[in-house]
């Protein structure tokens, strides 16, 4: 006999679905199948099953092979490396639970190390526009039951998020909007012919690069004023249409991605965003948000606003909480080579980070925690295999909206592993005794 | 536990009626007793003022509206972190202080306990997050029901019962203790865009008035019989002539009679009354309205207040009222935050400048004075700042220094750029009280306790209550000759004790004390109606199932203390 589990969340993406039901084997110890999650999700839970997984810590020897060492000599090298840095980096936190991450800012703060999320190579900028004009936003369900126009900017859900749409913004019949997709009015701004562009009523295919122009033409279009005849590529009049759609809504909301965020202009780009929908706000009900790509991104900025103050890019060397994105943000500190040690966790800087950044990483000594194998723990010293946050131990986590769920444990972990929680508190109790704290 | 002895000291108990007389207070096993063996330790408190842990009523000081503060005012950190240094976590922040840096801040002034004036129920875990990770002083936080779909479904209908069964239900959830109303009606007509700014508009779609709401929540609060009362932020927040509107929701509390076995005697709380309290019909001829509303609370036993008093500072305006924010926004033109949350409330966040130099401001720190100043029974009458919205919390010491001094009061106003405008707006310059320490002890200990039905545990010196205790360095003996010693001594205790365990001593952190999250468990017999509806709205419009809303498990609420009711059906 087999168990099914419902109302489980799947820790891949942002949108943090918390219908999944998995099939679980009699012994607990097997998960067989996943229901309700896209491909990428049920991908997630299965991967954990797979038999060649890496259970026990590795460190690189000097021929460059690896060796099996137990959690405790893994806490120890941790510990070490961590205790002799100068400055080190502690990098990732966007795939693990909140616990884990209050942990790692405890070590951080006793070993004076530069605390940074995947914010960095994604809502970074978002972040610095929030800072520079605020942010009119709203939950999921809000956009279910009242949302009729929805933007998606610079993203492609279809493929990202696959059941956003679904769940959330296009299809759902939710209180007000109960004939679904028929309610809403769907606006995509890609300069691909994505496939969620395909399903809009609108498409404005922007030239790449020229997001900045085209939403200070939406916010002219909204008050009537002259434009030129053709803006980013789009003809004015289709301008003009699209924004009298957006001003006729009831409820609108912006999403936007990476198209927005990482392209010309970067924060910059979002500032006009936010002001678009501040905006519309004087004709109609308008929110914008960013579609955070790891399932608990956005938890890692709300713990280290909540302990140091700042969303991402917290420097705590000083043994105070430092804030200064391109001063204190992982790719200028590795690319400006400022750091001598290196500690990675629930992240993949190796196959995100400019090159030169992780040549750094390979340089300095560097520990990586990861249940899976990846391009940084292949760069790494030390490689820390992990439970599986989601699937192998529960934890707090932040969908994109802020909005906290608790993530499920499903099924026991290989026998004799640690969670990520586990083997930080072991790093941050040797630490203590090693900086004579404990 | 180790016992104490406090001796020689000035005690200030209103629960006892003890008026600065020098009395000895024991403390073993974490309570306050009649006396202890001769190996306890003795604490000499002489020439000082002693008092129970104070109280904080309303300040919003964890959850999601805190933190989009933090994140979004990096500026509000600028030149206050602080190292990492003994038992002390790094902090920073100013009107947003971080949570280790909230909890070392209020325990360093004497506050031992505080309850987060508004939680969005889909939010629970994470104010209970943020509650956990605030040492030393225990925390409760009030979901907010004001704007809740099923409550206005319930409402509309008469239906007292079931809006009790699903509050009784919610607060199990969340791990929540009171009922909170911000702009009942209001923030859901916000998620159109819309406002409802009098007690008679009616919420779109719902068919209903903030009115009704407020009626039928008060007889749901009473029903059943809850250690706190309705606490309410009503309509037309912070307009000049909302004052009447203030009135009319107050009236509201007429006929009601306080219901429960806790010793709590309103059926209503009006939060921050001095945004509430503005007379005028634009920011032209803005005065205050203090005296209308207050003498109508001294007139009405069964109505009490906390003041939100205007410190002058830089700080954040955060609330549920999402439509006041958008407002304020476009007053200020500061950078504007909005979140509105399914089918329960909304907030908005705006950083805000009360700048001296400017009438109104200097008018609304008048007002607030004059709420305290003009208060018959300072038992029902509570020092805030509605933390951070007209100050931030650690300028409490600062608000009783300018309630116990009329010196310090006239200095004030001397240095006002619009001083006789102020004097002509207000009744300031004519208001010679000085508050005792009596009485400050009622408004900030005493009195919030036994509002929030918690008089038989904290807000005294009584023997078998906690040993929540703070030591002054104020000899009420000597003639204070600069009103600046009285901010001071307020400032840093001398002594805190929590639960019994030294937790501050010469104005340092000693201990991060034993911090639990206190929360009301009122189980009603079960509803199959409301359970059914419960279940049917999380199908159909929640965007979380049922089964992952309930903030459960030790990482939420670590240390819980559930007070617990039995409701009488």
């Amino acid at each position: 006999m087999t168990t099914t589990v419902t109302d489980v969340i799947c820790p891949f993406c942002g949108t943090l679905c918390d219908d999944i039901a998995v099939v679980i084997s009699d012994d607990g110890k097997q998960l067989l199948e996943v229901y309700n999650a896209c491909v990428i999700g049920t991908e997630k839970f299965l991967h954990s099953q797979s038999k060649d997984r890496v259970v026990r810590p590795r460190l690189r020897q000097e021929d460059g092979t690896w060796k099996e060492i137990s959690y405790d000599e893994a806490a120890e090298y941790t510990a070490q490396m961590l205790a002799s840095a100068k400055k080190p980096l502690m990098y990732g936190w966007s795939s693990t639970n909140c616990e884990a991450q209050s942990v790692g800012h405890e070590i951080a703060e006793v070993c004076g190390a530069c605390v940074d999320n995947t914010a960095a190579v994604c809502h970074g900028t978002t972040l610095i526009a929030v800072q520079d004009i605020g942010l009119p936003s709203c939950t999921l369900g809000e956009v279910k039951n009242r949302a009729d126009r929805i933007i998606f900017w610079g993203c492609n859900p279809a493929h990202a998020h696959p059941r956003h749409m679904s769940r959330y913004s296009i299809f759902p019949r939710g209180f007000f909007t109960n004939k679904g997709q028929m309610t809403r009015k769907m606006v995509v701004i890609d300069p691909r012919t994505t496939d969620t562009a395909k399903m809009a009523d609108i498409h404005l295919q922007i030239e790449q690069g020229k997001d900045y122009e085209l939403l200070n033409a939406f916010r002219i279009a909204l008050k009537g004023e002259w434009l030129p005849e053709v803006v980013a590529g789009i003809p004015s009049e289709k301008i003009r249409e699209a924004a009298d759609i957006l001003k006729s809504g009831r409820f609108g909301i912006i999403f936007f991605g990476m198209g927005v965020t990482q392209s010309l202009g970067k924060n910059h780009n979002i500032d006009e965003a936010i002001a678009l929908t501040k905006d519309l706000n004087d004709y109609t009900k308008f929110s914008i948000m960013p579609m955070r790509g790891h399932y608990n991104v956005t938890g890692s900025g709300e713990v280290m606003a909540w302990q140091f103050g700042y969303p991402y890019a917290v420097d705590l060397t000083r043994g105070f909480a430092r804030y200064n994105p391109g001063d204190t943000s992982s790719i200028d500190l590795l690319a400006r080579k400022e750091v001598d040690a290196v500690f990675v966790i629930g992240s993949d800087p190796g196959a995100h980070f400019p090159i030169r950044c992780v040549k750094e990483i390979a340089k300095v000594p560097s520990v990586c925690i990861d249940p899976h194998l990846t391009p940084t723990s292949g760069v790494s010293k030390l490689h820390v295999p992990v439970a599986f946050n989601g699937v192998e131990t529960g934890g707090n986590c932040y969908r994109m909206d802020n909005v906290p769920i608790d993530c499920r444990k499903v099924v026991e972990p290989p026998e004799g592993m640690l969670t990520d929680e586990q083997f930080l508190m072991k790093v941050r109790d040797r630490l203590k005794q090693l900086k004579g704290e404990a | 536990m180790s016992e104490y002895i406090i001796k020689n000291g000035h005690v200030f108990d209103p629960v006892q009626g003890i008026k600065g007389d020098k009395k000895d207070i024991a403390v073993k096993d974490g309570k306050i007793v009649d006396r202890v063996g001769s190996s306890a330790k003795t604490i000499d408190a002489k020439g000082k003022t002693v008092m129970a842990g104070a109280v904080e009523i309303h300040a919003h000081i964890a959850g999601p509206k805190v933190n989009l503060g933090r994140i979004y005012r990096p500026e509000d950190k600028l030149f206050t972190n602080t190292r990492r240094k003994g038992l002390e976590r790094t902090g920073g922040g100013n009107s947003i202080p971080t949570t280790f840096k909230t909890g070392y801040e209020y325990a360093k002034m004497g506050y031992t306990t505080a309850f987060e004036a508004a939680m969005p129920p889909l939010f629970a875990r994470h104010v209970h997050e943020e509650i956990r990770d605030t040492p030393i002083i225990d925390e409760g936080a009030f979901p907010v029901f004001g704007n809740n779909w099923f409550v206005m479904d319930y409402l509309k209908n008469n239906e007292v019962e079931n809006t009790a069964a699903y509050i009784s239900w919610l607060l199990k959830a969340t791990k929540g203790y009171a009922i909170k109303v911000v702009n009942p009606g209001g923030t859901e007509a916000w998620g159109w865009g819309l406002n409802c700014i009098s007690t008679k508009d009616k919420v779109p779609y719902f068919d209903i008035t903030p009115e009704e709401i407020v009626k039928g929540l008060i007889e749901a609060n009473e029903y059943l019989g809850l250690p706190h009362s309705l606490h309410i932020h009503p309509n037309n927040l912070g307009n000049p002539g909302c004052y009447e509107t203030t009135l009319d929701t107050l009236k509201l509390a007429s006929g009601f009679k306080a219901k429960n076995r806790f010793g709590r005697e309103q059926v209503m709380h009006l939060t921050h009354a001095q945004f509430h309290s503005y007379k005028g019909t634009t920011w032209a001829d803005f005065e205050s309205g203090a005296k209308e509303i207050i003498d109508y609370v001294n007139r009405n036993k069964n109505i009490t207040i906390d003041t939100g008093n205007v410190t002058l500072d830089e700080t954040t305006t955060m609330t549920a009222d999402g439509p006041f924010e958008h407002h304020l926004t476009a007053l200020n033109h500061l950078k504007w935050a909005n979140c509105d949350v399914e089918l329960e409330t909304a907030a908005g966040v705006v950083p805000y400048v009360y700048s001296p130099n400017i009438s109104v401001c200097a008018i609304q720190w008048a007002i607030g004075l004059e709420l305290a100043l003009m208060a018959k029974d300072a038992m029902r009458c509570y020092i805030t700042t509605d933390h951070p919205n007209a100050g931030p919390f650690t300028r409490y010491p600062r608000v009783i220094k300018w309630l116990m001094s009329a010196k310090a009061r006239g200095a004030m106003v001397e240095s006002f750029k619009h001083k006789d405008k102020v004097l002509a707006a207000t009744d300031i310059g004519s208001l010679d009280r000085e508050l005792s320490l009596y009485e400050i002890a009622e408004m900030t200990r005493a009195g919030p306790a036994k509002a929030l039905g918690l008089s038989a545990m904290c807000g005294g010196l009584k023997p078998g209550m906690d040993a929540d205790i703070a030591i002054y360095n104020f000899n009420p003996e000597k003639p204070v000759a600069d009103p600046e010693e009285i901010e001071k001594a307020f400032s840093r205790c001398a002594h805190v004790f929590k639960s019994g365990t030294e937790v501050v001593r010469n104005g340092e952190i000693v201990s991060n004390g034993n911090k639990r999250t206190l929360w009301v468990n009122a189980p009603v017999k079960e509803n199959p109606q409301v359970l059914h509806d419960i279940s049917e709205k999380f199908l159909k419009y929640y965007s979380i199932s049922k089964a992952n809303y309930e903030a459960l498990g030790h990482h939420f609420v670590p240390n819980p203390y559930a007070v617990e009711v039995e409701v009488a059906e």
